[in-house]
């Protein structure tokens, strides 16, 4: 009997795991994987569970000031989505052998990455219209492809989430529109919002393609399954096009239209502006991290409490059943 | 002068859409994300019901006001809240303590107004009915995890139900204007709801270790808009948009 070296072994999987993802299979939580695919996948599914929750706080905030009743239970509704959505990546991350606590602790020490998005601040109503329609919007965009990821888990939550994403975007977008044909303060306070959203919003798809360095990684084990310039790219004719519905403008002097590809070609993003924010110099990213940090230690007496509660009742039925027998 | 009915239902939708507008303060702070979650639900089934409930006072003042109009251009003096709804959110425990405190008088009132003779009111009531059950339910096991949990929530899920205690006779003080809407069987007379409300709140307190003052003063005013000052800077922060934009469209 022969046995093959580890080595061999190894290499004989990986084979047969680039063949299954290369079909399109989808692979599971008990399949084997590279490490390197495991620790990629955490990595990515983590911080875009840390993304859904740090994306709460900007949009949080205007919850007590919102200006209608309809409003204000449309966006309690769907910041508490983005909660749901934090906790179901949250839990498939789990399917890859780490615990939430431990992705959690990352966040709070400053370890883990989250959106960029949400290290800008919200500065006026109109900052919800533009959050849901061009964040969301991007969102959308990304996790369309997303959905469509190799491993199972992820995908599947990607699915149930877009459906979500789609009437984020959705009352984002009439918000926008409601500012935009409403009063000439309510559509200068539409026109000065996506000003400022423009920019971040396309900068959230990443660094073009030659600049990223996970992106051939990903897309070779079918993790993406498009590049960041192909997906800003139909973010941007998409969205072109609902600016104009509304009578806004972005705020792209150089903005055009190429007739050979049918592409909206934009001018040039800040990608200095974009590592600052990414490098933990954003307007916010002190404050996120802190209103995290405040809430879990402001917490802890409360999951301390909980978990001291589930012991004693579990001695109690373990004594109820001991008198039993 | 503002008919009964109207004003039987401020102090119904007042009631719901301040403790609503107080547990929103929440969304993104709290202690778990599950909690986030459950508290924004909470908030968001609040603020529905005083949907509901502005909704219907503004039409049966006939005045063209909406529930945007009584929400958002009211002064505080205006409302009809009871106190207890307007306290600040505080730590977890007050909140849980007065989502539950409330939440059982809430059970019982809309148990009441399921009757009414009223179709409207009785329609609201037997939707809010199965919300509040399911706050009573979230918010009472969370009382006796905070009471019998560790030394310091329990202090604090005492010091929360002390703090309190003072806020909660008003709820069942019942207002005179009300006593023909009694009668006819439109609005229902809280003051009969107080023994089951002290039955079942007494019993989740024995369970949670936690013990309710005896002989203390209740405090009132909330119905005749005698409020306490946290109303007016909630409102002011709750109302700003609106009020800055007068007759704009949202
Ligand atoms: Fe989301
Ligand atoms: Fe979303």
């Amino acid at each position: 009997m022969t046995t093959m070296s580890p080595v061999a072994d190894d290499s004989a999987r990986l084979a047969q795991f680039e063949a299954r993802v290369a079909a399109d299979e989808s692979i599971e939580p008990k399949d084997w994987m590279p490490e390197r695919y495991r620790s990629q996948l955490i990595r990515m599914m983590s911080q875009h569970a840390h993304s859904e929750v740090v994306g709460m706080l900007p949009e949080g905030n205007w919850i007590t000031r919102a200006p209608s009743l309809r409003r204000k239970m449309i966006l309690l509704a769907k910041v508490q989505d983005e909660g749901g959505h934090g906790l179901y990546i949250y839990c498939g991350t789990e399917t890859l052998g780490v615990d939430r606590q431990e992705l959690v602790q990352q966040l709070l020490d400053g370890k883990a990455k989250y959106s960029s998005i949400f290290n800008y601040p919200t500065l006026s109503w109109a900052d919800m219209g533009a959050i849901g329609w061009l964040v969301d919007g991007a969102a959308i965009v990304n996790q369309t492809m997303l959905a469509k990821a190799s491993y199972g888990p992820y995908a599947r939550a990607m699915v149930r989430i877009c459906k979500e994403e789609n009437f984020h975007k959705r009352q984002g977008y009439e918000i926008m529109a409601t500012l935009a044909r409403g009063t000439p303060a309510q559509k200068a306070m539409a026109q000065e919002s996506l000003n400022r959203w423009w920019w971040p919003s396309l900068m959230m798809f990443g660094p073009h393609d030659k600049d990223s360095s996970n992106s051939d990684e990903l897309m070779k084990w079918g993790i993406k399954r498009k590049s960041n310039d192909e997906l800003r790219q139909r973010f941007v004719n998409l969205t072109i096009a609902q600016v104009k519905a509304i009578d806004l403008t972005v705020p792209d002097p150089a903005l055009r239209y190429d007739e050979a590809t049918g592409n909206w070609i934009t001018g040039p993003i800040d990608w200095d502006e974009f590592w600052r924010v990414v490098k933990g110099n954003g307007p916010c990213n002190r404050e996120r991290i802190e209103a995290r940090r405040r809430a879990h230690e402001d917490g802890a007496w409360v999951r301390a409490a909980a978990i001291a509660h589930a012991e004693k009742q579990q001695r109690n039925n373990r004594e109820t059943t001991e008198r039993q027998q | 002068m503002n008919t009964p009915l109207f004003e039987a239902l401020l102090r119904l939708g007042d009631d719901r859409l301040v403790l609503g507008h107080r547990t929103s303060e929440w969304c993104g702070h709290a202690p778990i994300l599950e909690e986030d979650i459950a508290l924004a639900n909470i908030a968001l089934d609040h603020i529905g019901q005083a949907n509901l409930l502005l909704g219907y006072a503004g039409t049966v003042e006939g005045a063209g006001r909406d529930q945007d109009a009584l929400a958002y251009f009211r002064d505080a003096v205006e409302y009809r809240n009871a106190l207890l709804c307007e306290l600040p959110k505080g730590d977890f425990g007050v909140t849980i303590v007065r989502h539950f405190l409330h939440g059982v008088f809430s059970v019982l009132q809309w148990e009441a107004l399921s009757q009414s003779t009223d179709p409207t009111i009785a329609g609201i009531a037997a939707k809010a009915l199965k919300e509040s059950k399911y706050h009573v339910r979230h918010c009472g096991e969370w009382v006796i995890r905070l009471g019998d949990g560790t030394d310091e929530s329990h202090a604090r899920a005492q010091a929360a139900v002390d703090q309190l205690w003072p806020y909660t006779g008003e709820l069942f003080m019942q207002p005179a204007d009300e006593a023909s809407l009694v009668s006819a069987g439109v609005s229902a007379d809280v003051s009969a709801l107080e023994g089951a409300w002290r039955a079942q709140v007494s019993d989740v307190l024995r369970r949670a270790t936690l013990t309710a003052p005896e002989g203390v003063w209740m405090q009132r005013g909330g119905r005749e808009g005698r409020h306490t000052e946290h109303l007016g800077h909630m409102l002011a922060e709750m109302q700003i948009v609106a009020r800055s934009h007068p007759g704009a469209q949202w």
